[in-house]
């Protein structure tokens, strides 16, 4: 079953926390994830393969440069997931 | 070089061992005769011959925040938390830069980092060819190349502080750390930097490492007792005992921990570096490689051999190399080596590899500040062929006045590193 916007945000949230450490309340729809969230391009390529997993989706690197924000993230994984 | 007239103090140290999680726990644990050495569980070991090893006593992952724990491999969160340590016992606080306004900090374009390790990241590199295999090449870490190379260590430490003159790792297997060290004195003579943060670390307990020592027949087998399997000087002595963590000094130049107020362990006189070109992995039998690298060290510093009156050995505890190493001391000092105390820590901590010279430094420097040798433990009867002073059973004075000591450490591939230290 689809996941939800709010159920992507509350993954992405855990997803940041393990990842960087951020408290999971700061990873909001508007958070950068390179100048807010703590997450460099290393951790993103992290980030994105958990969210692959997760929500059974697919981002290919092309598409991963576009992912600025935990927005732009939620809703690229909303449209996609299987 | 050497010959420069640049004089370079220790202003800092810090340690994370099998024998504690800091410079100071480790000197406890060495004073009291205490052994890191330890069972190894777990069903990956249950096959191997050596089932023994001495693991860091304090797990970096608990003294490290998690995001930044795992994005770096263990052996440089080793370093890490040594480097924090040494850093701030040297008197600075922030990175380089960050001056507080009374003089006290030191520019980054001033500040170096040498930290070696002999393996790198092993255990992150195996580790993700486990990932590879059993999930697949997209979930291989981006971290993996930054977290194994073996540079990351003094990478990551040189972020850490801020420094921009230099940041290098020499690799010369179990004598990497020493030569860190060395490097480190180089700079500072050189004119390069005015304080840089020096040492090894090693991280390699994982079941392919050790099969591979212990085909090597290098390791002690002695798995009924680990406690007494790392025995350098005895007779029943049948190789070494792996053992992880890392040592950091901070070296600085006289005038620049003058100028600041700081304190001063000891100076480093400097380094005699040479190379056996006998074999691969075996020691030159008669010595002769690390008697050419102490002739070295007397040759171009102001030493004398008759200073000499503590040795922190090499000694891992290996048939051959605990007898050529003795045989070398003797054949450059002669008589002087009468009067020198020689103990072989890794009796306790196991042998550290890489990280070796960076721990045995801490401890070389800490036995010049507080004056007295460490002990050198499970020595039951003592090889006839190792004809010195051997501080054997409990830990011993050192003499007043101006004293100076040695660390050796020689790795695999014929390297000798000498490192001398004196009073201040």
């Amino acid at each position: 079953m689809a996941a939800t916007q709010e159920e992507i945000v509350a993954g992405l949230a855990e997803i940041v926390n393990e990842i960087a450490g951020i408290p999971a309340e700061d990873v909001q729809l508007d958070k950068s994830f390179t100048d807010d969230l703590d997450v460099d391009s290393l951790s993103m390529v992290e980030v994105v393969v958990a969210a692959e997993e997760r929500f059974d989706v697919k981002i290919p690197d092309d598409d991963v440069k576009n992912l600025k924000t935990v927005g732009d993230a939620a809703d690229y994984i909303l449209k996609h997931q299987a | 070089m050497n010959s420069t007239n640049g004089t370079v103090v220790v202003t800092g140290i810090g340690a994370t061992t099998p024998l504690g999680g800091d410079s100071a726990s480790t000197w406890e644990g060495l004073l009291a005769g205490r052994s890191g050495a330890k069972a190894l569980d777990g069903e990956l070991f249950a096959d191997l011959p050596v089932r023994i090893a001495a693991p860091a006593a304090v797990e970096p992952g608990d003294v490290l925040p998690r995001p930044l724990a795992r994005k770096l491999d263990r052996s440089a969160q080793f370093a890490l938390i040594a480097a924090r340590e040494a850093w701030a016992d040297a008197g600075f606080d922030g990175p380089a830069g960050a001056d507080p306004g009374d003089g006290a900090a030191v520019a980054p374009e001033r500040l170096g980092a040498v930290i070696a390790s002999g393996i790198g990241g092993v255990t992150t590199l195996l580790g993700q060819y486990d990932v590879l295999k059993e999930k697949g090449a997209r979930r291989v870490s981006p971290h993996t190349v930054p977290m194994l190379m073996p540079n990351s260590p003094s990478a990551n430490v040189g972020l850490e502080v801020g420094a921009r003159a230099g940041v290098h790792t020499p690799v010369s297997a179990c004598a990497s750390g020493a030569e860190a060290i060395g490097y480190a004195v180089e700079m500072i003579r050189t004119g390069r930097a005015d304080v840089v943060v020096a040492g090894g670390t090693e991280a390699a307990i994982h079941p392919l490492p050790v099969a591979a020592f212990a085909n090597m027949m290098a390791m002690s087998k002695n798995n009924d007792e680990p406690e007494k399997a790392s025995r350098p000087y005895d007779t029943a002595r049948d190789g070494f005992v792996l053992g992880e963590g890392a040592g950091v000094v901070v070296l600085e130049s006289a005038e620049h921990a003058a100028a600041r107020g700081a304190q001063v362990y000891c100076e480093v006189l400097g380094q005699g570096l040479s190379a056996d070109s006998h074999h691969i992995a075996q020691p030159e039998p008669a010595g002769l490689g690390i008697a050419a690298a102490l002739r070295g060290l007397l040759e171009t510093t102001d030493l004398k051999a008759g200073e000499v009156a503590h040795l922190n050995a090499h000694a891992t505890s290996t048939p051959l190399g605990d007898v050529a190493e003795v045989k070398a001391l003797r054949s450059v000092l002669g008589d002087d080596l009468d009067h020198v105390a020689i103990s072989a820590t890794k009796s306790m901590t196991g042998h550290l590899l890489g990280g070796a010279g960076g721990v045995e430094t801490v401890a070389t420097v800490l036995a010049l500040k507080n004056r007295i040798a460490p002990p050198t433990i499970n020595i039951d009867d003592l090889d006839t062929e190792v004809d010195a002073d051997v501080v054997r059973g409990e830990a011993r004075a050192l003499p007043e006045g101006t004293i100076a000591a040695l660390n050796n450490s020689f790795g695999f591939g014929g390297h000798n590193v000498v490192l001398a230290f004196r009073t201040a």
